[in-house]
């Protein structure tokens, strides 16, 4: 019975969690139920995954309303995996949250910050469950609401200024998303995606279905990121509290990358994104700037949270250009380095948030030789800074193994050779921590005590499965390869 | 005529533009706030107005009307209007914890005030 | 134990010797003697592999599948085989040098510096006993990763810049140029398992495959060969034992390790006959080694000179190897040997210097070998073996080399051993003889005698290991025969 109802559940759950929290009006509360809710959603993602794997899709219709007039829940491999990423990293950042919250959030935020982490939650998980254009949007304003006002949580006042900034590029990519999505059913008379995918073609050719196309394509590019539309991005992760900031960079880039695929795979179709519209000529150049412009800034940068962030828009410049080859192979590497990337980035916040908690500040020059008072704590680092590299037995040089893969199977040697080099710029910058951090002497005045284990035990439990899918990869390149050739397919 | 016949697109056009202006063109936070409105408001319209089916009434059945203006987009942008008014109250909310921290709603002057730390 | 826990044990035992020490952190004596254990039980494991493979038993297994059709898997080959016994042995004494080293110069991080160490060796047995060029790479750059905190182990400046450098070319070759060999031959090939007679053939193009040759080897940056050997000499700000690891035990010979591999397993030398583009190698390698020879030649400073004499070594191996004969191949693995216990002799004598007088330049070593006798006679053997002179190891295997050249008709290559033995002469007897027959110039600097007893044992074992490799070569000589003979 409950088997059947796990598509709205998943989003169900933590929405109802969220007034909840606000109800019951105690911090400690509201975390027990955040991370039941978070926990519950990850047990969800991973049987519908089961499921899709098992069975190819599963459609869902809300209310019971049928699919084309109703609002349908559709899984198929590509957003069962992101839901899976979305609930884990939800999942694990969760026990994180209670002891570097109490930190980091005045007190009477705290069961705010909690209500809106679920709200946040519930529309990430509805963004990528959703088979409904409209209902993307209003999932996507629900998840980009509520991570505003998780940013603007951060202690700084500057975090004020970073989340109004993020609220004002945010406000105009979902608006641009809202201009396509009308556009869209202008020309069709329907909101669904599958159906949408259905009648395009026949009007294929029109200018309305083009510029919808580019409308989308822009709101979307600003949610995820990409270069140059990527200028709220690091205020808003170096100001926001550590939790948020590991929690969103992990997941909210990740799901505007799934709207990408689903709009320009599926919804559009391969055929008239890259073909008829050439999306791959605008992608591939900007991927290409956004890896090297991001990572040459990030190995200026002296706060470690502004390097790793700079280091994101890089890294979804290497996702964006796997997802512009448009072969499966492209594909693939995307979608394993959108599910890579999070366990990477996630993983390395949290490590960040554990300096953070000891030290009370993520600049360079305060870590000087921390790396033997606080080993764990910048073990992780390191791990975490590898797989970034993407060296070997990482998550991180799968990643790169199919980019440059997909590159040379493309016939683009030079675009595998720049590949290649941005990996060597993040080996500059995440180099420049690990010398500092171990290579010079500690100040008199330095902490000399580990971040206490409720804050490592997630950091590391993140950095295990960097280096687990980094090993063992029939999970995830199983899973991508599938989700790629989903997408690459049509996706009937 | 065919370019005045669609005089609503071009009313959604010059609002969009012209809210889109204020966002990029003031420094007053409030006025950035009131200019994102303009914007989202010139959506409304592009859906408002794409639904009206000429001649077409209210979708309501009765006796002798047979062309009826679709209801969808209407029902949809009910729901992004209040999407826009939560956004609206979240950035003037914002904007008073601005004016909290910083004593001035001015770009510039904040900018300048970090920069000074 | 079957050969196949043996070799798995190969990598899990460096390993676990590595989570011990960092649990013996505050008891250095346990802790070294866990180090030397460990050492003494992972050469025990490689001659048990030789022992199978004596026995005509060739263990392989696959450790897990990484990436659909790419497992990490080991298997034993002749030449693997050779490389291990080397380095496991050498470890061994590398040990027991360090234990007297850091212990005399109160070294600082001593925990950090024995981790990395049996990591090191562990990664050194992987990239020995890859069975694919995956696994190599794999392990290659692990070696890369745990040797960085040894060079930058002072954590000076300069040791900082060093550890830049070395991490900088050797990364940045490595992931810049040979991972992206790696996966256009796994494209073009779909495969990357070493096989005789290499997987490249039949589905490149000439010009393509000239383009992987070139990746590949300078994509290599461990095997020094110039202009990617920059990193060696600056390295040299290490401690003495890491200087050795880098030179003699580990990570040079990694490299040229590689080399051959990948000359003889991914390209083949058939197909590296037919195509005229892998003439440069032999001419590169040739000029690496005149022009490192003429630096070492002006070099003052002692470590200095080795470094460059190391390079020019290296390159003796990859020049071997471009000869294409299989003489000159079995020649070139035999090198690899001889070099290792000839330079790590020279290595553990300058740091008994060292450590005895705190003398770095050659100039300054008159008469020294009367004070230290053991530490000068070994060196002698060194340089011997460095020249190519009987009674050491390095005639064995530059007789080999100069074989294959003749037979297979390279007289470049033949000049260019002459010149360089001469080179070899020049940067060498000049120190033997200032040590032995000038008078000290200050009629007493300082009393010093001979350096601490581990550091005159371990110089002595390596020394007659020298020599014996020469008087008694049968065993090394082989496994490259049978390495470079399933090619021949």
């Amino acid at each position: 019975m409950i088997a059947q109802h796990l598509p709205a559940l998943q989003v169900v759950v933590p929405l109802l969690s969220a007034p909840l929290c606000l109800l019951l009006n105690r911090a400690r509360v509201a975390w027990l139920l955040s991370t039941a809710a978070s926990w519950v959603a990850l047990v969800i993602a991973v049987l519908l995954l089961q499921q899709v794997l098992a069975t190819g899709t599963l459609s869902y219709e809300l209310g019971g309303w049928a699919a084309p007039w109703g609002i349908e829940y559709r899984l198929d491999p590509v957003n069962a995996f992101v839901l899976v990423i979305v609930a884990g990293i939800g999942s694990v950042v969760m026990p994180f949250a209670a002891t570097s919250v109490v930190h980091e959030i005045a007190a009477e935020h705290r069961v705010l910050f909690y209500t809106t982490y679920l709200l946040c939650l519930a529309g990430l998980l509805g963004i990528a469950i959703t088979g409904d254009a409209f209902n993307l949007f209003v999932f996507l304003e629900i998840s980009s609401l509520s991570s505003y006002i998780m940013i603007s949580l951060g202690r700084d006042r500057r975090a004020l200024t970073a989340s109004y900034q993020y609220l004002i590029m945010g406000t105009i990519g979902a608006t641009f998303i809202l201009i396509g999505v009308g556009l869209l059913y202008m020309m069709t008379g329907t909101l669904n995606m599958l159906d949408l995918a259905q009648r395009i073609p026949s009007v294929a050719d029109t200018r309305t279905v083009r510029v919808a196309l580019a409308f989308l394509t822009v709101g979307i590019s600003i949610k995820l990121a990409l270069f140059p539309l990527h200028l709220w991005l690091p205020n808003a992760y170096v100001y926001a509290p550590s939790v948020v900031t590991a929690f969103l960079a992990a997941t909210a880039t990740k799901v505007a990358v799934y709207m990408l695929l689903r709009f320009l795979f599926t919804v559009f179709g391969a055929e008239l994104s890259f073909e008829a519209m050439v999306m791959h000529l605008v992608l591939l150049p900007l991927a290409l700037l956004a890896v090297f412009s991001a990572s040459v800034v990030a190995i200026y940068q002296d706060n470690l949270k502004r390097m790793l962030a700079y280091s994101s828009v890089a890294q979804i410049g290497y996702i964006i250009l796997g997802i512009s080859f448009a072969s499966v192979t492209g594909v693939t590497a995307g979608i394993l380095h959108l599910f890579n990337h999070a366990l990477m980035k996630g993983a390395l916040f949290l490590a960040l948030g554990c300096v953070f908690y000891r030290l009370g500040s993520v600049q360079l020059r305060d870590i000087a030789g921390l790396g033997r008072r606080m080993p764990w704590t910048f073990a992780a680092i390191v791990i975490g800074g590898l797989s970034l590299i993407g060296v070997p037995l990482t998550v991180g040089f799968i990643s790169k193994w199919y980019l440059v893969l997909a590159a040379l199977e493309g016939g683009l040697w030079w675009v595998a050779v720049l590949v290649l080099l941005g990996s060597l710029l993040a080996v500059a910058y995440i180099w420049r921590v690990v010398e500092v951090a171990f290579f010079q002497p500690a100040p008199r005045n330095a902490p000399s005590q580990e971040a206490p284990l409720t804050l490592l035990l997630p950091t590391w439990a993140l950095i295990g499965a960097n280096v687990y899918f980094g090993i063992n990869t029939e999970l995830t390149v199983g899973v991508a390869h599938r989700a790629a050739e989903w997408l690459i397919g049509g996706g009937g | 005529m065919q370019w005045l016949g669609l005089y609503n697109y071009w009313i959604v056009i010059f609002l969009m533009m012209a809210g889109f202006y204020v966002v990029i063109s003031r420094s007053n936070l409030v006025k950035k706030i009131v200019g994102l409105n303009l914007f989202q408001t010139s959506v409304f319209i592009l859906y408002i107005s794409m639904s009206k089916v000429q001649g077409g009434t209210a979708p309501i059945l009765k006796e002798g009307f047979a062309v009826y203006s679709n209801p969808l987009p209407h029902v949809l942008i009910l729901t992004a209007i209040v999407v826009g008014v939560a956004t609206t109250a979240l950035g003037l909310a914002l904007v008073v914890r601005i004016k909290e921290a910083y004593g001035t709603v001015e770009e510039d002057e904040i900018h300048n005030k970090d920069e000074s730390l | 134990m079957t050969p196949v826990t043996a070799l798995w044990l190969t990598l899990a035992l460096p390993l676990a010797g590595a989570a011990l020490i960092v649990l013996l952190d505050r008891y250095p004596n346990p802790r070294e003697a866990v180090s030397l254990v460990t050492a003494g039980l992972l050469f025990g494991l490689v001659v048990r592999l030789w022992f199978a493979a004596r026995a005509g038993e060739w263990p392989a297994l696959v450790l897990v599948e990484t990436l659909p059709g790419l497992p990490l898997a080991l298997a034993v080959e002749p030449l693997g085989l050779l490389f291990a016994l080397v380095a496991s042995f050498l470890w061994i004494v590398t040990s027991l040098y360090s234990i007297g080293y850091m212990r005399d110069n109160r070294e600082r991080n001593q925990t950090r510096f024995y981790v990395c160490f049996a990591v090191a060796l562990a990664s050194t047995m992987g990239v020995a006993l890859s069975a694919n060029m995956f696994t190599l790479f794999v392990c290659y750059e692990v070696l890369t990763l745990s040797t960085y905190p040894l060079v930058a182990h002072s954590g000076t400046a300069e040791a900082r810049r060093a550890g830049r450098l070395y991490l900088g070319l050797l990364i940045g070759t490595s992931i810049g140029l040979q991972l992206l060999a790696i996966v256009w031959t796994w494209m073009l090939a779909g495969t990357l398992d070493f096989r005789v007679g290499g997987v490249l053939a039949g589905v490149a193009s000439p010009f393509l495959t000239g383009i992987l040759l070139v990746l590949y080897i300078f994509g290599i940056g461990k095997a020094a060969l110039m202009p990617l050997h920059r990193w060696l000499p600056a390295a040299m700000v290490a401690p003495v034992p890491v200087s050795a690891l880098l030179h003699a035990v580990a990570v040079v010979k990694a490299g040229v390790f590689t080399v051959l591999k990948v000359l003889v397993y991914i390209f083949g030398l058939d197909l590296l006959g037919q195509i005229v583009s892998g003439n440069w190698l032999l001419y590169v390698a040739g000029a690496s080694i005149i022009m490192a020879s003429v630096i070492a030649l002006r070099s003052d400073n002692l470590k200095r000179r080795l470094a460059y004499s190391t390079v020019s070594q290296l390159s003796y191996v990859i020049m071997a190897a471009a000869i294409l004969a299989p003489l000159s191949v079995a020649g070139a693995a035999l090198h690899i040997a001889a070099h290792a216990f000839g330079k790590i002799t020279l290595f553990f004598a300058a740091g008994s210097i060292y450590i005895a007088t705190h003398k770095t330049e050659v100039s300054q070593l008159d008469g020294i070998g009367r004070r230290m006798p053991w530490t000068m006679g070994a060196f002698a053997v060194g340089s011997l073996s460095m020249i190519g002179l009987p009674p050491a190891a390095g005639f064995v295997s530059k007789w080999y080399i100069v074989l294959g050249a003749l037979q297979a008709g390279r007289p470049f290559a033949v000049a260019v051993i002459v010149l360089s033995t001469l080179l070899n002469a020049a940067y060498f007897l000049p120190i033997i003889y200032r040590a032995f027959f000038r008078a000290p110039n200050k009629p007493s600097h300082g009393k010093h005698g001979e350096a601490p007893l581990p550091i005159v044992a371990a110089l002595t074992i390596s020394a007659s290991l020298t020599v014996l490799l020469f008087l008694f070569p049968g065993p090394a000589l082989e496994l490259a025969h049978q390495f470079a003979g399933a090619n021949g």
